[in-house]
């Protein structure tokens, strides 16, 4: 029989819900991050030097292949080593910025190619320039398909963010773990912390996909 | 490939009547599969050229080079006296750079099959966004400029439509609409009619005459419309492996073709209709 006390889930709550405010902070400012930095990849990787574009794509292909954790960890405990001495949120913000900024690229590669050519060769043929035909004509259109796995990045990384703990950035699990090592109760404020991820996460997950369709419907494509 | 000798081309053609249009020896090539054969093709000012002929004979290979969107491999081409992918440097020509290539396009509009406006953008937005962004005009003069086009192609009441909402040929005469919002010297047209349904072909037929008419365009259409292209040319090319096999007047390429593979392809295209 689980032993669950009402009231101490009461006293712990405020806790939480400050820490879920540190948990939403975490995950926009890192999902911001990605969602800039992603971009900057994935056009560098289509730029005619080869030298940045193979190095970005090198870049990018490591950061997926290690564990994010592991590159929370390097840059807040190995970055000091040459003289960058970070604060937990900023190394934490820099580390799983540019880890979803990876994946995200991806996703807006693949948006990117899915704008048929002949639309690049209608910009050509209209004399835009390169910046244009990228900000006015291709990424409108590789918004609408990236979408799906843009949201499920979003969800990924708001789920991810327990894992900032490590380094101390003061969010749901971290405060769950505080709290548990001060009263030896686990069970209430795990649990509190899953039931809150879950009544995020659900509705933004809904929320994504009601975008989508209006971003689609705004750009005038049917979708 | 080495880069070719260019010793013999002029930095620029001069002298009464240059072409608007000089192909000049221009070979383009993938890989072993030749696709213009040393071609050499003037366009006057003015005029109106079409080009026929079978699949795979290179038509649309030489507009979308006018376009660039294809490298030359050989030869120099000359729009409005200057080259087009190359530039003089010192005594000679020399590959042009980026903004030798944006003057230069300046000069040349084009019009595709697939029509290949921006879906996310209304009627008028496709007609305004080069005169904003390209070439600097005002909102106010681009929109006056895109709604006399619209109006011109007879898309006036479409403007705030986006793409997906009008039909093939009305794709097509706003295409036209967007690339004349760009005062080109020079306009291309690719099978313009090829992916319409026969009942609205017409329409974008009659916006081209209408072009013909009012506008000292010079012209480059490839089409499979013999009827067409008869009573709107001055001048038709008929291509055949990357050359070009014979060219004339309508009357004379159609009325009394010399060439055995003319005859042949325009038989056949006879009894297809
Ligand atoms: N990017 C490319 N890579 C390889 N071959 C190509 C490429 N583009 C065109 N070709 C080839 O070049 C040849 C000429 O093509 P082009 O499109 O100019 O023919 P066309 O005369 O316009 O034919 P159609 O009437 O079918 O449109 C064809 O054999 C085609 O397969
Ligand atoms: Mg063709």
């Amino acid at each position: 029989m689980l032993d669950w006390n009402w009231q101490f889930t009461w006293e712990i709550l405020p806790r939480l819900i400050v820490a879920t405010g540190n948990t939403l902070l975490a995950a926009g400012l890192g999902y911001g991050i990605a969602v800039v930095i992603g971009l900057v990849f994935a056009l560098a990787q289509r730029t005619p030097f080869s030298v940045v574009t193979i190095v970005v794509r090198e870049a990018v292909e490591f950061i997926r292949s290690t564990p994010l954790v592991l590159q929370i960890f390097f840059v807040f405990y190995v970055g000091p080593q040459f003289g960058i001495r970070l604060s937990p949120w900023t190394a934490g913000m820099i580390a799983i910025g540019l880890h979803y900024a990876a994946y995200l690229s991806e996703v807006y590669r693949g948006g990117i190619e899915s704008v048929p050519k002949g639309q690049w060769e209608a910009a050509t043929s209209l004399n835009l320039s390169t910046a244009r035909t990228y900000f006015r004509v291709v990424i409108p259109q590789a918004l609408p398909p990236s979408l799906a796995g843009m949201g499920n990045y979003l969800v990924g990384i708001f789920k991810d963010t327990p894992m900032l703990s490590v380094i101390g950035v003061a969010e749901l699990m971290h405060t769950a773990n505080a709290i548990g090592s001060e009263t030896y109760r686990f069970l209430e404020p795990y649990t509190l912390v899953g039931v809150i991820f879950l009544l995020i996460s659900l509705p933004t997950a809904a929320g994504i996909r009601l975008f989508e369709g209006w971003v689609r419907r705004k750009l005038g494509m049917v979708s | 490939m080495n880069a070719q000798d260019l010793s013999a081309f002029p930095m620029a053609l001069q002298g009464d009547n240059v072409p608007m249009v000089s192909f000049k020896n221009v070979t383009k090539s993938y890989g072993s599969l030749v696709v213009l054969d040393a071609l050499d093709l003037d366009v006057a000012e003015g005029e109106m050229v079409t080009i026929i002929g079978p699949s795979g004979s290179g038509k649309t290979t030489v507009l979308r080079m006018l376009m660039t969107l294809e490298t030359i491999n050989e030869g120099v081409i000359y729009v409005d006296g200057e080259p087009l992918t190359h530039m003089p440097n010192g005594n000679g020509l020399v590959p042009a750079n980026r903004s030798h290539l944006r003057k230069m396009r300046s000069k040349i509009g084009m019009c595709f099959q697939h029509f290949n406006l921006f879906p996310h953008m209304t009627a008028l937005e496709n007609c305004m966004e080069g005169p904003v962004h390209v070439l600097g005009l005002s909102k106010k003069e681009a929109r006056e400029r895109s709604e006399e086009l619209l109006a011109l192609v007879g898309m006036a009441e479409k403007r705030d439509q986006h793409p997906s909402r009008l039909s093939g040929g009305q794709q097509q005469r706003v295409a036209i609409a967007r690339a004349m919002a760009m005062r080109p010297k020079v306009m291309l047209f690719d099978e313009v009619t090829s992916a319409l349904d026969p009942e609205v072909i017409g329409e974008v037929t009659n916006v081209i005459r209408k072009l013909v008419a009012e506008h000292n365009l010079t012209m480059l259409m490839v089409t499979h419309q013999m009827g067409f292209a008869k009573d709107i040319s001055d001048r038709v090319c008929f291509f055949y492996g990357g050359r070009i096999e014979e060219q004339g007047t309508p009357d004379e390429l159609f009325g009394n073709p010399r060439r055995e593979r003319t005859q042949q392809f325009l038989s056949a295209v006879k009894e297809a209709v």
